[in-house]
């Protein structure tokens, strides 16, 4: 007889995915850089407790924007970095190395991150027009990512300085290490209006599986839809980019990691792709923190570069399945 | 809007690419009818829906609670189940009702199959998982473009013949339809389209010599060879 569209399928990977947050949420608060040892107040609150908090919010972030993408764009391959908005962060960011400004106030780096992502993000809307397509909207994200690399390559080619060049370059490969609090006072705003924007557009995500004509003709505001899909998305990861540099493959993963699970409809992936970014990130923090301990390494190994090695092999599995029909 | 009870419904010229593709019109819809529109290719039968659904620019858009729209070669872009496809029917009620979606599935003969993937089904499942869509609405009107298109003709005759109980039931039809013995053999009435203008609007078995003339065919000849399974509810 009648049953509910998937029995049983959607509670249960939530619940598990939810603990597998909070666990990994206590040891990233217990485990510090290559030791493993409880940590004295000072050190929890200071440094464990922002970076812990910084990789829920940039994961999760980032793990929703990748499943409302590829709802939006009916494209398997979608992933918040194809909108450009990560870019125009990085962008932000690397002007005000540029200049010098992280060295006298230290929240000029996320502030400038955050510029950016604005930026990128007025770009986009204006680029895709009133009423953005799929297709347009995606054109628009590429002449978008376009212009910030341009201008990127232009900063680092007339940075006054061997260090500023350093710097640029090591805060785009992407981390959470040595952020204080005021990096998650920044960056919390825009990601939870964003995550909560993007929330709300299931039902709009499951009409558009059968094309943007029938998601109309089912009463579904199109262009609405997708313009929230940008927005959100530029406040959600683009928010996460202006603290944490470029942290890539955590919102093209994760949406294929839960689909096993709970099938392919878009919206039964909205809430399970927050819980499973965020757990992914808190997971390869943890791995950038242990990794000293059984590598030989000089340097703390870069997140996004962590995230960038294991989500690789992932794009080549998605590419060799079977695409969605 | 579209009266419950039918009545005259006008359409605006429509222009794509700054070429007119179909001219100002008239046409009347009834409850209870099926009505196939046919022409040939590039007649403006797909717009004419369109412009019928509300879906381009200069039309006024339906209560898409009382109007289901079905475009031509629908298909779902996530591998979802039958269940999910008809499910998302109930959009426009903004709720998710089970007993309209299991009366689509079993409406549309397909209510076995609920819980397999769009996929995984043949091309006549999936048109029949694509059409509960549009039943689990439970609309006045349907609004389907050639929704038998690449189908065999026992899966077309199957369709036609469940689009012509749901007319009979009471609700109105509009379909395109390339097929001119398919419209011919279940319709009611035929609308026969020809360069953007209605060339004939006419009681289906009246509208064989109208749609040879339309698709450039000596009289009465028959478009194509045709094999066609016994037929055992003759709609005429």
């Amino acid at each position: 007889m009648p049953r509910t569209s998937e029995p049983g399928t959607i509670a249960h990977p939530v619940i598990g995915l939810a603990a597998l947050v909070a666990i990994l949420l206590v040891l990233s608060l217990l485990v510090g850089d290559g030791i493993l040892a409880l940590p004295d107040q000072l050190i929890l609150i200071q440094i464990r407790l922002p970076r812990t908090l910084l990789a829920v919010l940039v994961g999760g972030g980032l793990g929703l924007s990748g499943a409302v993408l590829q709802g939006a764009l009916r494209n398997p391959l979608a992933d918040p970095g194809l909108l450009g908005i990560t870019g125009t962060a990085g962008l932000g960011a690397a002007v005000v190395f540029y200049w010098g400004l992280a060295a006298q106030f230290a929240p000029a780096l996320p502030l400038g991150g955050l510029a950016g992502a604005a930026i990128g993000a007025g770009l986009l809307l204006a680029f895709a027009g009133r009423a953005p397509s799929g297709p347009s909207l995606i054109l628009a994200g590429i002449a978008v990512s376009a212009l910030s690399a341009a201008l990127l390559a232009l900063a680092l080619c007339l940075a006054p300085n061997p260090f500023a060049l350093a710097e640029i370059t090591f805060w785009l490969l992407g981390g959470l290490n040595d952020r204080s609090l005021v990096h998650v006072a920044l960056a919390a705003p825009p990601i939870l209006l964003g995550v909560a924007i993007l929330l709300r557009l299931g039902p709009g995500l499951d009409a558009l599986s059968l094309g943007e004509e029938t998601a109309a003709s089912l009463g579904v505001p199109v262009a609405r839809t997708l313009r929230l899909a940008a927005a959100g998305t530029a406040l959600a990861a683009g928010g996460g980019a202006a603290v944490a540099g470029g942290i890539g493959f955590v919102g093209l993963v994760v949406p294929h990691l839960l689909r096993p699970l709970l099938g392919q409809r878009p919206a039964a992936l909205l809430p399970a792709s927050l819980l499973a970014g965020a757990a992914l990130l808190l997971a390869a923090d943890l791995l950038v923190r242990i990794a000293p301990l059984v590598l030989p390494l000089s340097q703390p190994l870069p997140l996004g570069v962590l995230t960038a090695l294991l989500g690789a092999p992932f794009v080549v599995v998605i590419a060799r399945g079977k695409p969605a029909p | 809007m579209i009266p419950a009870n039918g009545g005259e419904v006008s359409v605006p010229p429509i222009s794509l690419n700054h070429r007119r593709v179909l001219h100002a019109t008239t046409l009347s819809l009834r409850p209870g009818e099926l009505l196939a529109i046919c022409g040939p290719n590039g007649a403006g039968k797909t717009t004419l829906l369109r412009a019928l659904a509300g879906l381009l620019p200069g039309t006024s858009p339906r209560d898409p609670r009382r109007v289901a729209y079905l475009p031509q070669g629908a298909r779902s872009a996530w591998a979802l189940t039958v269940w999910q496809v008809a499910m998302l029917g109930r959009i426009p009620h903004c709720d998710a009702a089970l007993a309209p979606v299991t009366r689509a599935l079993q409406n549309c003969d397909i209510l076995p199959l609920r819980d397999r993937r769009v996929d995984r089904i043949s091309g006549g499942e999936a048109r029949r998982a694509m059409l509960a869509r549009a039943f689990a609405t439970e609309p006045d009107l349907f609004l389907l473009d050639e929704p038998t298109a690449d189908l065999d003709p026992a899966a077309a005759q199957s369709i036609m013949r469940l689009l012509r109980r749901t007319a009979d039931a009471g609700r109105g039809v509009v379909v395109v339809q390339h097929a001119a013995d398919l419209a011919i053999r279940h319709a009611h009435r035929i609308i026969v389209l020809d360069a953007g203008r209605i060339a004939a609007d006419l009681p289906a078995r009246d509208a064989l010599p109208a749609l040879a003339a339309a698709f450039g065919l000596p009289f009465g000849l028959d478009p194509e060879p045709r094999l066609l399974p016994a037929d055992d509810d003759p709609p005429h």
